[in-house]
């Protein structure tokens, strides 16, 4: 056994209390950051526009009035596409009908489904790949040594690789490989917000692993192994949640641009908001409304991800913290 | 008349749904030309937010009230307009911050952030200027000032930063210099020959100088005059030395006797004065710092103490002060439980001749007069 | 400065390398290919086989990988399969249009969101502040395409106000020199025609100015607020500066720090932003004929643009990383 000297213990003592101490900070970080966010009107906008879009995504399909690909309008006659005659609301149709005679309101409804599963499953889709590529090159720039520099070079390397092609190209490539579907469009979607995630949660661990506590645990033996894992890459989550937040608006945003390119889910049968919009295009002339439903759907539920990921930013920052 | 008369100065701050903070709470003071003054305490004590509301400095916010006179030469500073505020800083009353880092633009070169000043103040451009901004940073003993004025703040070393900073205050002879912590943030030797340049520019130019520290030992070696401040008030104004030697006020006596002394023993501890700042009383309520001290008294509590002044210009806030020396050693005992108690007043702090704290260079100089 | 440079240009090099070995493999993964493109679905299996030989397309990849390099090296992209031109000329003659509405995005964007986000910040919590902070957030949040349609809508076709699509109005029947419309007109002194193609470039850059514009106006007024803040600031104020030059020399300076990072990253986003504007305002730069490229699997042109873009964008950031280096001294490049 070594034996260390009182003031070298007394040393190591200080540095594990001060890394405890950090771990503590750790849980009370976001504890009170939850506590500054709900003092945020703008973080609760955001929270109470979400929940509705939320709910209305979940429940909302089993109360729609009418199938989402009932043509009725046309079958009733009162939809003559040819005349231009697509008639606008009325007490039954509360959002008129669309090109096809189908009622506005119940796609917008099932289509809201449809959205966030787009926006969530890509945001996941970029949050996957980019915070493995970019953890395992955090971790190897931190703590891996010279080696580890090769590897992080090499995988940002990578990134740029990815950053350097325009990200609406890389989508359309994408799209091309796999033909159009909502699937498409999902991955599509996603790997292009994977170098935004992999950069960031790299950066935010090399920083995080030249801090005090690392070199605290460090000095205390700790595996590099475990302090990666148990300490540095939680401590460096809270930017890449935030991003996730802010991304889910540009997914879904995203996702109405490869749809008004014709990437979109071909099968019009499942409404999607891009896709409504797109699809609105021809018919601005006669019914503007078709692409403005859609489109201020979109609008609000970026906005409700937009005003809660900043606020969630605001209120992680230690900068602003008091 | 007095250069600089600062009365009843009071700055609140107050914010929604919080209760309005009084950063200072009725600082008297007063500057005569060419004195140097201290303005002494913890930080937190409020004399850095005193300079500030001084200079119109403190950062416009809702909220924000400040009251009383602080009357410069006839005007009060806190009365005129914006305009006339910025003609009289830097040309008037120049400052000197305690972080030279940060204080400096970090993208502006050296030159440009001295010349600036002789621009707007003294209508000096181009050469002249640059000349003039050469001469400036020679006379604060910035080696090759030529070659510096081209350079960034990032290139300077700490003691050159404070140097350029002080020359850009001193670049319009200004009357009264208000320097805020001028050497916290360097290292002691470098410290030191700071406030070397400083002593020695006050002498030359005559320029009144307020010193701003939490550092017994800068006051103890530069001021005429110093203000003990405490919860935002002056609790004991005296000249130097009478503070040093027959300190009244207890929180002067704990600040004396908490600095470090190289004479003391080894097994000696530091007397700190026990609690923080933040345990204060607010003065409505009585001596803010009765909370803290080892000789209050029932007295201390209910009203705030009035300013008790003595026939040799001294004023302290206290009706229990520190005894003067002289009165029975007994007495002292009495009143101060034993050495070993935090807070009691130490023996030190009522010495015989060498001055209260020798291990700071407090060696009073010729012109040490009190 | 030099030396950082050549160094930059020169970790282009195993940049490009990988993304034309990752490009190429993609591409040839892609289902169908040219002959299914140029024929239908009528073609012949004979018909198909000679339109691949014919393509050099039957080869095996790694061939035909070794081909493109060696062309790459004299910086030959060869031949559209679709328009049957040079890659290069196609390029030189799209690529034009995109950069002059990239740039008009830009000035707006930059024109319009430093003041604003000065403003802002100078009258934190009032009115000005409130609006432009909200409008950037609903900046971010449209989508582009979807604004380009309602500025056609109301400015175009309601008021008649700019032209609906195209970049110049071809009965001008201007003289092309470098296919960048102003400069050419200004070139050539046809004031006239130079004036059209502006016109032509105001709405869809207005539409491709809206992300960035956002962008830049909050990170102006953060970057302004948290500058305000500094001790500098106060410095210069206790100089008796006047105003103006604080505002100026102290806080803008040092607060466009930030802003000109962000200026880089924006401009190589406003590339994919270009492709669907272009679209919706039939205006000729490569976004349609990269899409129409793609559909065609017409390889060539999209192993070359694409490698192109990738050099422009990475000469983008270094030109930004320069100029950074030239506003803040403490950033030396090496």
């Amino acid at each position: 056994m070594t034996i260390i000297s009182g003031k070298k213990r007394e040393k190591i003592d200080r540095l594990a209390e001060l890394a405890a101490r950090d771990e503590e900070r750790g849980v009370s970080l976001w504890q009170d950051a939850f506590r500054r966010l709900r003092r945020n009107p703008a973080a609760v906008v955001g929270a109470v526009i979400l929940t509705v879009f939320l709910l209305v995504a979940i429940v909302g399909p089993f109360f729609v009035p009418y199938g989402p690909t009932d043509t009725m309008g046309i079958r009733e006659g009162v939809v003559k596409v040819g005349q231009g005659l697509i008639p606008g609301h009325s007490a039954e149709h509360w959002l008129g009908y669309d090109h096809q005679g189908r009622d506005v309101f119940s796609r917008m409804i099932v289509g809201a489904r449809q959205t966030l599963l787009v926006g969530v499953v890509a945001t996941m889709i970029g949050l996957a790949i980019g915070a493995l590529i970019g953890g395992v090159a955090g971790a190897a720039a931190g703590l891996g040594g010279r080696w580890g520099r090769w590897v992080d070079a090499t995988l940002m390397r990578f990134i740029d690789m990815l950053l350097a092609m325009p990200s609406l190209l890389l989508a359309v490539s994408i799209a091309a490989l796999l033909g159009p579907s909502l699937i498409t469009v999902m991955i599509a979607v996603g790997m292009v917000s994977v170098p935004v995630f992999a950069r960031l949660l790299r950066g935010s661990m090399i920083a995080q692993s030249n801090s005090d506590y690392v070199l605290a645990a460090t000095s205390l033996g700790v595996r590099k192994s475990k302090i990666a894992l148990a300490h540095v890459l939680p401590n460096s989550l809270a930017p890449v949640i935030v991003q996730a937040t802010l991304t889910l608006a540009t997914a879904i945003i995203e996702a109405a641009a490869l749809s008004y390119l014709g990437l979109g889910n071909p099968d019009s049968a499942t409404p999607e908001w891009g896709v409504m919009l797109a699809d609105a295009q021809p018919w601005l002339g006669i019914r503007p409304a078709l692409a403005i439903y859609p489109a201020v759907a979109i609008i609000i539920t970026a906005l409700g991800f937009t005003l809660l990921g900043e606020a969630m930013r605001e209120a992680l920052d230690p900068k602003l913290r008091k | 008349m007095a250069l600089l008369d600062v009365e009843e100065l009071s700055v609140t701050f107050a914010r929604r749904n919080q209760r309005p903070v009084r950063a200072v709470d009725g600082v008297s003071f007063s500057v005569d030309a060419g004195e140097v003054v201290g303005l002494v305490g913890e930080s937190g004590c409020g004399k850095s937010v005193t300079s500030l509301a001084i200079m119109g400095l403190l950062p416009k916010q809702p909220g924000l009230t400040v009251g009383g006179k602080a009357v410069f030469d006839g005007t009060d500073l806190l009365k005129i307009d914006d305009r006339s505020r910025r003609d009289i800083r830097g040309r008037d009353i120049a400052m000197i911050f305690q972080d030279p880092l940060s204080s400096l633009n970090p993208v502006v070169p050296i030159g440009i952030q001295v010349t600036e000043v002789l621009t707007r103040h003294r209508g000096m451009k181009g050469e002249a200027a640059a000349k003039e901004a050469a001469q400036l940073l020679d006379r604060v003993g910035i080696p090759d000032p030529k070659r510096r004025l081209k350079e960034y703040p990032h290139q300077l070393s700490g003691g050159m930063r404070q140097r350029a900073l002080i020359a850009m205050a001193v670049a319009c002879q200004p009357r009264l210099l208000i320097a805020d912590e001028p050497t916290t943030a360097l290292d002691v030797t470098i410290q030191a020959q700071i406030l070397e340049l400083l002593k020695d520019l006050v002498r030359d130019s005559g320029t009144a100088l307020v010193m701003i520290t939490h550092d017994l030992g800068v006051v103890a070696g530069m001021c005429d005059t110093i203000n003990v401040l405490y919860g935002g008030r002056v609790v004991e104004t005296a000249r130097r030395r009478p503070l040093f030697r027959q300190p009244r006020h207890p929180y002067t006596v704990g600040l004396l006797g908490s600095v470090p002394r190289l004479d003391a023993g080894r097994g000696e501890r530091l007397n700190p004065i026990p609690g923080s700042v933040r345990d204060l009383l607010p003065w409505p309520d009585g001596c803010a710092f009765a909370p803290r001290c080892t000789r209050r008294i029932d007295s201390c509590v209910g009203e705030p103490p009035a300013l008790v002044v003595t026939h040799d210009s001294r004023g302290y806030r206290c009706v229990n002060p520190a005894p003067l020396p002289g009165a029975p050693g007994e007495e002292v005992r009495e009143v101060v439980p034993g050495s070993a108690t935090p807070g009691s007043v130490p023996a030190q702090a009522v010495p015989d001749d060498p001055p209260a704290v020798p291990g700071l260079a407090a060696t009073p100089s010729e012109e040490d007069v009190a | 400065m030099i030396r950082f440079i050549v160094r930059r240009l020169l970790q282009l090099i195993p940049t490009l390398f990988g993304l034309s070995i990752l490009l190429f493999i993609w591409l040839r993964r892609l289902p169908g290919g040219p002959e299914t493109a140029i024929l239908g679905e009528r073609g012949t299996p004979e018909m198909r086989a000679a339109i691949r030989q014919n393509l050099g397309l039957d080869e095996p990849i790694l061939i035909q990988y070794g081909r493109f390099i060696r062309r790459m090296v004299r910086l030959d992209l060869g031949t559209s399969i679709s328009t049957k031109r040079e890659v290069t000329t196609e390029f030189l003659q799209r690529f034009p249009g995109t950069v002059e509405l990239t740039i008009t995005a830009m000035v707006i964007a930059i024109g319009i969101g430093i003041p604003l986000g000065y403003l802002a910040a100078r009258r934190r919590g009032r009115f000005l502040d409130h609006a432009s902070v909200g409008g950037s957030l609903i900046g971010i949040c449209i989508p582009v395409f979807f604004l380009a349609y309602i500025l056609k809508a109301i400015f175009s076709e309601n008021l008649g106000w700019f032209p609906s699509s195209g970049r110049q109005d071809p009965t001008l029947g201007a003289t092309r020199i470098t296919n960048f419309f102003v400069l050419d007109g200004l070139m050539t002194r046809e004031w006239d025609a130079a004036a059209d193609a502006i016109w032509h470039l105001v709405l869809p850059g207005m539409a491709l100015a809206s992300i960035p514009l956002a962008i830049i106006v909050r990170i102006t007024r953060a970057s302004v607020l948290e500058v305000l803040n500094e001790d500098f600031v106060r410095t210069a104020e206790a100089k008796g500066l006047t105003e103006n030059v604080v505002r100026r020399r102290h806080v803008l300076r040092n607060a466009m720090l930030p802003v000109a990072t962000s200026i880089g990253l924006l401009t190589g986003g406003l590339l994919s932003g270009a492709v669907l504007t272009e679209t919706v305002f039939a205006f000729s730069g490569i976004g349609a004929f990269l899409a129409d490229s793609i559909s065609q699997r017409d390889y060539p042109v999209l192993m070359g643009f694409i490698m192109i873009i990738a050099v422009v964008y990475v000469l983008v950031n270094l030109i930004v990383d320069l100029s950074y280096s030239l506003i803040d001294p403490r950033v030396r490049v090496r």
